[in-house]
């Protein structure tokens, strides 16, 4: 469970400010917006630009600068890769050669904007989990695929599977703790021998685990359905989406940006 | 090999913002062939407690003693610990994996180091406890019923041989045939198998026809502990921190009450019945 707590994508932390407050679709499009920014984008002035728009919602946001980046912590690994492949692979004009690797000007810069786009993206979805609830999140997923229904797109069962799935996740964690205290009660250890040992030692907490997960799924669907439980036509909200005039300001004011930025630089 | 625990504290994710403190200063032991009742209601600590005694849980301050060894201090094998010390969960039957009941049930002994050739005997010997047919060692536990799969998941712990046993609310969910089966299992391990046993529940009709010892908590601390009689005997508390005393204690101590010449220190069916065929003959 320890390593769960680096994982900050798809945290929220709940607040007051101005950027929770928002509606969760303004937050959704003005996300997928500055993705679109940072693959039109193909500057240093231009990152720069996007990572001080980040800079400014995170402040608006009042979540600690700290634990933003911390989001990059699990992605290190990737980050450092895509680095390197860049330094060493790409062809061109050698600055510095080390045994048969070699170092190119072209490679330094590419693989510095994949970089700079790899953050800024990782920081930009981040912040959307951040500041909006798992609930609303859906919510405002449901809400913008509903004009795709006409082409197949199930929008209320995406957002049903999505909150249905969140709200299960601590009750697995929960289920998997209590399984794992009964099987150590009869002598089970998960933390020695080696890798194939380890994996082999899961089996006696996978299995219940999977059994309890059915069968609660079959009692969900059973309680749903006894609560009158249709699927999403004619359904009404206890929590209605709002679209306010601030949320066509935002809108369009990162929209502006988005625009200036991603063909000015 | 008696169990003693000494200022017993326990905190649930100790420093972080949810911090819940679930036990608080316990100090208690458990003698040899003892039968412990322990009561309380939902979240007094009860469950927190006994899965300190096999050491599933490392607490926050304090010390636990078995045979008289700190069971965390170094070179002390919990795998030993567990086996002197079997724990059967509340809902057993959820850890059920084996493809058949035979491997289920051989899981715990196998992993304590009994060898192949001795499985086999350990198996039966569990089931004919618990009183399941051999015939189902080959079937897969998911088929059986309820009272069944309970049934095969006790026998999981009881394969292990453990002098201590612990039931975390072992009837729970049973039907009244599954719960007398469950309960004179119990009585059969301790009375003719010489078991200690730590039978956690609610149900007051349950461990007053069972224990010798009562202990009762309430927000994480021991609040009374004695005979049967002697706990039972403070009614107006134990409705007080949401438990209460069996439904025949309760008849003798009303009619105690209203000026009957009853004597309330009774609390199975049998003694009560005996109780008030008295006072009716003296009628």
């Amino acid at each position: 469970m320890a390593m769960m707590k680096n994982i900050t994508i798809g945290q929220y932390i709940p607040g007051e400010s101005i950027v929770h407050q928002l509606d969760p679709r303004t937050k959704i499009l003005a996300t997928f917006l500055f993705i679109a920014l940072l693959f039109l984008v193909e500057t240093f002035t231009g990152y720069a630009l996007g990572a001080l728009m980040l800079f400014v919602i995170v402040l608006l946001s009042r979540i600690p600068v700290k634990f933003v980046l911390r989001g990059i912590r699990p992605l290190m690994f990737i980050i450092v890769l895509t680095l390197c492949l860049h330094f060493f692979m790409t062809e061109g004009r050698v600055i510095l050669q080390i045994w048969f690797l070699k170092l190119t000007y072209e490679g330094l810069i590419r693989g510095l904007m994949m970089v700079s786009r790899l953050i800024l993206l990782i920081i930009g979805s981040s912040l959307l989990t951040l500041t909006t609830s798992p609930i609303l999140l859906t919510d405002g997923i449901e809400s913008l695929l509903k004009p795709f229904r006409a082409v197949g797109v199930p929008a209320h069962e995406l957002a049903m599977m999505m909150t249905i799935a969140l709200r299960f996740i601590p009750t697995l964690v929960e289920e998997t703790e209590k399984i794992m205290k009964a099987q150590m009660a009869r002598g089970a250890d998960f933390e020695s021998g080696n890798i194939f040992h380890r994996a082999k030692s899961l089996i006696p907490i996978l299995i219940p685990l999977f059994v309890s997960a059915f069968r609660r799924a079959d009692e969900l669907a059973v309680a749903m359905e006894a609560r009158g439980y249709r699927g999403g036509e004619g359904r009404t909200r206890f929590r209605v989406l709002k679209f306010t005039r601030r949320d066509a300001a935002a809108l369009i004011l990162v929209a502006g940006l988005v625009i200036l930025v991603g063909f000015c630089f | 090999m008696p169990i003693r625990v000494e200022n017993l504290s326990y905190t649930y994710n100790a420093g972080q913002p949810m911090e819940q403190e679930a036990l608080r200063n316990v100090t208690l032991t458990i003698e040899d062939g003892e039968f412990v009742g322990l009561i309380g209601h939902t979240g007094s600590g009860k469950s927190t407690l006994v899965q300190h005694f096999n050491g599933l849980l490392k607490p926050t301050s304090g010390k636990i003693y078995i045979d008289g060894v700190d069971i965390f201090s170094k070179g002390v094998s919990l795998r030993s610990i567990r086996q002197k010390v079997g724990m059967v969960f509340q809902y057993p039957e959820y850890q059920l994996f084996g493809e058949t009941v035979f491997e289920d049930v051989a899981f715990g002994p196998k992993n304590m180091g009994v060898p192949d050739a001795e499985l086999n005997d350990r198996v039966d010997q569990a089931l004919a406890l618990v009183g399941l047919d051999l015939s189902l060692k080959e079937r897969s536990p998911f088929e059986l019923s309820g009272g069944q799969k309970r049934k095969v998941a006790i026998a999981g712990v009881l394969a292990m041989q453990p002098q201590t046993l612990i039931l975390d609310e072992p009837t729970a969910g049973l039907d009244p045939k599954g719960r007398d089966e469950v309960l004179s299992l119990v009585a059969h391990l301790h009375q003719r198998e010489h078991k200690t046993i730590i039978l956690v529940s609610h149900s007051m009709e349950d461990v007053a026809r069972l224990a010798q010892r009562l202990v009762v908590m309430a927000h994480g601390e021991i609040v009374l502990e004695g005979t049967p009689e002697v706990v039972f005997r403070q009614a107006e508390y134990l409705e007080a921190i949401g438990l209460g005393v069996p439904q025949v204690t309760r008849l003798l101590q009303v009619l105690k009450k209203q000026g009957f010449a009853v004597d309330p220190d009774h609390y199975t069916i049998e003694a009560v019945e005996e109780e008030i065929v008295k006072l009716l003959e003296t009628m």
